[in-house]
């Protein structure tokens, strides 16, 4: 079985945003694995090995990028988890927008005829939330968004997706090839199921770490260098930024002494009730 | 700054490590410190992200890598758990087990090395007596060979992670007075008249128990000797090397984060109408600091890669704990000051760190002693 996982590399969302002439600042940060990407190679490793014993017969996790050269670390690290190979598309992040990513990834998956492809429901930078989507309508497949859980069928011909909404949880079978895209609860410790792992198996909450072993042996993985070129794409983003600009300060809190002073306020000064 | 020797390699370890010590120590170190102690499960916890086995060869359940990629990760510990106590605490195997993994058979190994790399089990290291610890050579605590066992009489103190070590990597005397005498047993938590007679109240490193053990009677199975028997003087100052540059690379990773918590304090108090970082003494003391500190974090770094490379050099190590130390106690002591009062109430992290930063110039070997070892190295 092949699982593809896309991956982009973004700005670290803990560090504080800074503007400087209209765009985000991003000289002096420091770029990680888009959270909701690292979850979707957690769940294309847990989906193939048996994670009580620590083993993985068979299967395949490719991880493709489409960005700058530096964004190899961040691949690397994918790989350090366990993925087996990885591609990367030269681009710079400004010059491509969603439509150009899906682009390139519906070449890629044409050529590697990927059993599964798993991503990240939106990636942090943007929040678009819309490459999976696109994804799967460009190529006619079958797709499940918003994964909190995911069962592989016994015989490997399908998907089972819960989706957390607002009722509850709803189940979606999905034939393969398919799409999925995964949220946060994805990796948590039983979300993950593929008849090789023992029902009961608790995985630790979160994606897994690397290792030092894990790290050393990334190096010597395959990491394709490839170009828009290669895959018939040019870059015409469709959507461009015009401006970037903080939301005004918020004005300091008050502090007031008691219930009445604090309904007081809020009829006269805050006008909320 | 990263160590000048760090590559890609060390940038993901720090990554990964950085991620361990931000959910599983920060929110809890605190705590730690004032309880005087860490939950055991933390060890095991350890193990499961990979941070136990760092710098240990992968065919003993270590993740490989050497002692560059034991300070690049300890440092980030420091920096993002913020409990000094904490990783001393769960580094103690790194003292303790080395002097199995390069003289231990390969059957005591898998007994004593593999398990506590993977958490289920916790190593200490005990060569300091209640009667002297700079002066190994004169140790006491004596071993009597009884057919196939030593007999242990004796008392060891200070002893890192002791209250709850299964693992005691003890050095004893089998047999004549001086160096020549000395040998290392591996005593197992549970030998008949082996206990831990106290839990020690100290000045800092509160979160990482501090023991006194007792030996009375104790048998020790000869299987458990590591190394030739009398020949251990040898093993336990190789071992040094490496335990002071790891305290050098505590050094400087406690005082880098002093010095950053100083410069926050600093942009964020105001005195007199302005940041305290508007007055041009308090900007000349960061600057001192970071000077400083990049001074130890180069020799450390420096002599991190000649011993990695198997460089024999224990006065550059001295030299190295020594600047490191000096410069710590130096750094903490300027942060606690730029802070003013509240740098000396508890819920401050660099009262904390003022106190952990006391023991470097003590554990591992006093200054006097690192003084001692350079100078017979330069011939005085
Ligand atoms: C928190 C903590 C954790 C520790 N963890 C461990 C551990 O895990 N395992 C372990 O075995 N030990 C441990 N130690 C012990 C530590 O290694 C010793 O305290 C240290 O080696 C000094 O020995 P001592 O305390 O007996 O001091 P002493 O040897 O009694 O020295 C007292 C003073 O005399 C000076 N002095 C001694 N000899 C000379 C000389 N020749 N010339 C000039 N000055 C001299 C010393 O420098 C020192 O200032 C720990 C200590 C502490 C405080």
């Amino acid at each position: 079985m092949k699982i593809l996982v896309p991956l982009k590399r973004v700005p670290d969302p803990e560090l504080k945003t800074k503007i400087k002439d209209g765009a985000i600042d991003l000289s002096g940060a420091s770029w990680v694995v888009n959270p909701f990407d690292e979850y979707a190679v957690e769940t294309a490793l847990r989906l193939l090995e048996n994670g009580d014993a620590g083993t993985r017969e068979g299967g395949e996790v490719v991880v493709v990028t489409i960005g700058p050269s530096e964004a190899a670390q961040q691949v690397r690290s994918a790989l350090a988890m366990g993925a087996d190979r990885a591609i990367r598309v030269d681009a710079e992040d400004k010059a491509i927008d969603a439509l150009t990513v899906v682009a390139v990834l519906q070449a890629i998956v044409a050529e590697e005829k990927p059993d599964l492809i798993l991503m990240g429901k939106q990636a942090v930078d943007g929040d678009a939330n819309q490459v999976g989507q696109m994804l799967a309508g460009k190529l006619g497949l079958p797709q499940a968004t918003f994964a909190a859980s995911i069962e592989l069928a016994e015989d490997k011909a399908s998907v089972l997706v819960g989706r957390e909404v607002d009722a509850g949880v709803e189940y979606k079978r999905i034939p393969l090839p398919g799409l999925v895209t995964v949220d946060l609860r994805i990796v948590s410790p039983t979300a993950v199921k593929n008849h090789v792992t023992p029902d009961a198996f608790a995985y630790g909450d979160g994606p897994r770490y690397a290792s030092l072993k894990g790290i050393m042996a990334a190096k010597k993985k395959p990491l394709a260098d490839k170009t828009l070129a290669d895959y018939g794409v040019t870059a015409s983003p469709v959507i461009a930024e015009k401006g970037v600009e903080l939301p005004p300060a918020r004005p300091p809190g008050q502090k007031v002494d008691d219930i009445p002073t604090l309904v007081q306020k809020l009829v006269e000064e805050a006008k909320a009730l | 700054m990263p160590y000048l020797f760090e590559t890609e390699e060390h940038v993901a370890l720090r990554a990964q490590a950085r991620r361990f010590a931000e959910r599983e120590i920060a929110p809890h170190g605190a705590t730690w410190e004032e309880d005087e102690e860490f939950p055991a499960a933390l060890y095991k916890a350890a193990a499961d992200a990979g941070m136990a086995g760092i710098g240990y060869p992968e065919a003993l359940g270590g993740t490989g890598g050497d002692l560059t990629h034991v300070l690049a990760s300890a440092e980030e510990m420091i920096l993002r758990g913020r409990s000094v106590g904490t990783v001393v605490g769960l580094g103690s195997h790194f003292i303790a087990l080395p002097m199995i993994v390069r003289f231990g058979t390969p059957e005591q190994q898998a007994r004593f090395v593999t398990p506590c790399l993977a958490g289920d089990k916790i190593a200490a290291l005990a060569v300091t007596e209640p009667g002297g610890g700079s002066d190994v050579a004169g140790l006491t605590t004596r071993a009597v060979r009884d057919g196939d066992h030593y007999v242990v009489d004796g008392a060891k103190t200070f002893i890192t992670s002791g209250c709850r070590a299964d693992v005691v990597v003890a050095a004893v005397r089998t047999g004549g007075p001086g160096h020549g005498g000395v040998s290392i047993l591996v005593i197992e938590k549970g030998t008949p008249g082996f206990a831990v007679s106290k839990k020690l109240k100290k000045t800092g490193w509160w979160a990482s128990d501090t023991a006194e053990l007792s030996f009375e009677g104790c048998r020790v199975p000869v299987a458990n000797r590591i190394g030739s028997e009398h020949g251990a003087f040898a093993m336990i100052m190789a071992n040094f090397a490496h335990e002071r540059l790891a305290l050098a690379g505590q050094c400087v990773a406690i005082a880098e984060l002093a010095y950053r918590e100083a410069i926050a304090y600093s942009r964020e108090r105001h005195a007199f109408g302005k940041a305290l970082t508007g007055f041009q003494v308090t900007r000349h003391k960061l600057a001192d600091m970071a000077s400083r500190l990049a001074a130890a974090r180069a020799l450390t770094g420096e002599c991190t890669i000649r011993v990695a490379r198997g460089e024999m050099v224990p006065a550059l190590c001295a030299m190295a704990k020594n600047v490191a130390t000096d410069m710590c106690s130096f750094v903490v002591d300027q942060a606690v000051q730029l802070h003013g009062g509240m740098g000396y109430m508890r819920e401050t992290l660099v009262e904390r760190l003022y106190r952990d930063a006391r023991l470097y110039p003590i554990g591992g070997g006093t200054r006097e002693i690192m003084n001692e070892i350079i100078s017979k190295a330069e011939g005085y």
